[in-house]
């Protein structure tokens, strides 16, 4: 392999990079929010929103995400929408993600214990009381560390966005492979490239975990 | 205080409650014992209606809790509001002591100041260093409940129950997941608690408690209080073949 062909190509690997993380990082916030809206809004039990949510879920868990993106991408004019390649993709990643997160999220309320709920309407407390003050922090410190794991899954999903010509990382080494004749030194790039990415992620979710846990780590004596 | 009247709870086929009558008044400590799975803590928890009741009435202090006139002569459940009300007056402390895990002991005694009697943080604060000093945990303000030990955790527990001031407490089962020496302490404030005038209905296995410290002892079987009576008399006198059984059986195991 050759040092000099990557170090020519390092302003488009970089730039690529850039992309990779924005779309990663807007897409996860996406998710997470429109996962956690709809977490929130299955709790109210209305049950033809209950239905939709549940079809929305099996939908984009059900389908490749290859195939929503293109969906979102190439058939989103004729409803109207028409995004840009990195819109759509950013769109497209939030929408997948948001149906893991939801059941993410819905099994951090189920982990609460119901003791804690029960210690709250036994003082009198108001419904939203007991939700923000009790089950939503229980929730959050259950799902933290499936919710990093599904943010280290996303930072891999990015590359699909390369098909619809995101201009990211991916798109970039296959940009760099083809003109070059050269797959290995590009994708040997790309690797390193994910592994740094990954590895932040990682890291920043252990060290969450570690505060959040902090205080319940003898709550098994209890 | 607490009127019950023909409380009968049902789960599916399986009646846990038959037609109960049970009174508590002021200043009484009252404790329900029996045979697990008898309905001592559905009962208790129907106190404070965390558990609905079926039929029959259950009054404190006169109020009906859990039920209102509805039209046309019937009944329909309080409003949520009322029962909230009515639950601000009623202290509870669980088996598993039910605290907060993501607040420090002092939290998880402020936060219903806060929150249900809308007092301001410092009050609230102050008030439940009071109450943290009056179980003996004034040190341990700061703590989360994991770095408590058991027995500490239901001082916590019952701090957080009395710093609403309620005008009555139930305790449900509130020794029984405490490794044996750490059941003195919790016993210790539930005793101070009673000198001090508390209403108290406590399901307990704690035989020495009960005979020292209640008023009464209501015994359940099946879902029937078979017997009720001063301690003297229904640990030692009982007619009821039921009691007798279960009380030799527990002072065999208790004898070494």
């Amino acid at each position: 392999m050759s040092l000099d062909l990557v170090w020519h190509y390092a302003p488009s690997l970089l730039s690529g990079f850039a992309v990779t993380i924005l779309c990663w990082a807007a897409g996860s916030a996406l998710g997470l929010v429109l996962g956690f809206a709809i977490a929130l809004l299955r709790r109210l039990h209305i049950p033809p929103l209950n239905g939709l949510i549940r079809a929305f879920i099996e939908l984009f868990r059900g389908t490749p995400f290859l195939v929503q993106l293109f969906l979102i991408y190439a058939g989103g004019p004729s409803i109207g929408l028409k995004l840009s390649a990195t819109a759509a993709g950013i769109l497209g990643l939030g929408l997948y993600a948001s149906a893991y997160f939801a059941e993410i999220f819905r099994a951090g309320f189920a982990a609460v214990p119901v003791g804690q709920i029960e210690a709250a309407a036994s003082v009198g407390m108001t419904p939203s009381d007991t939700m923000i003050r009790v089950m939503l922090p229980g929730a959050l410190i259950a799902a933290v560390p499936a919710i990093v794991n599904m943010l280290i899954i996303l930072t891999k999903e990015t590359v699909v966005l390369s098909i619809i010509t995101v201009p990211e990382l991916m798109y970039q080494v296959q940009t760099m492979a083809a003109e070059t004749l050269t797959a290995f030194d590009a994708i040997f790039a790309m690797a390193i490239f994910y592994w740094i990415l990954v590895e932040a992620v990682s890291r920043l979710g252990s060290r969450v975990e570690t505060r959040v846990t902090a205080f319940l780590a003898h709550e098994a004596r209890a | 205080m607490i009127e019950l009247a023909k409380v009968s709870k049902s789960f599916g086929a399986h009646q846990v409650l038959r037609a109960v009558d049970l009174s508590v008044g002021h200043s009484e400590v009252v404790c329900l014992i029996g045979p697990s799975g008898s309905g001592k803590s559905t009962l208790l928890r129907c106190v404070n209606f965390l558990e609905p009741y079926d039929s029959g009435d259950l009054h404190i202090d006169g109020r009906l809790i859990g039920y209102e006139d509805g039209p046309n002569g019937g009944r329909r459940l309080m409003a949520p509001r009322a029962l909230r009300e009515m639950r601000r007056e009623i202290g509870m402390v669980f088996q598993h002591f039910n605290l907060w895990p993501h607040m420090t002991a002092l939290s998880n005694v402020a936060e219903p100041l806060r929150r249900v009697r809308k007092l301001q943080a410092r009050e609230a604060a102050d008030r439940a260093m009071a109450m943290l000093t009056r179980v003996g945990l004034a040190a341990k303000a700061d703590a989360y409940p994991s770095r408590l030990s058991g027995g500490q955790q239901q001082r916590v527990a019952i701090a957080r129950a009395l710093a609403m001031q309620p005008r009555l407490m139930l305790f449900d089962e509130p020794t029984s997941a405490l490794d044996p020496e750490l059941v003195g302490e919790v016993l210790e404030v539930m005793k101070s608690l009673a000198a001090e005038g508390m209403t108290m209905l406590v399901v307990t296995h704690e035989m020495g408690f009960a005979a020292h410290v209640a008023g009464r002892i209501a015994f359940i079987d099946e879902g029937r209080i078979i017997d009720d009576g001063p301690p003297r008399r229904v640990f030692h006198e009982s007619p009821e073949p039921r009691v007798r059984q279960f009380l030799q059986t527990y002072h065999d195991r208790n004898s070494f």
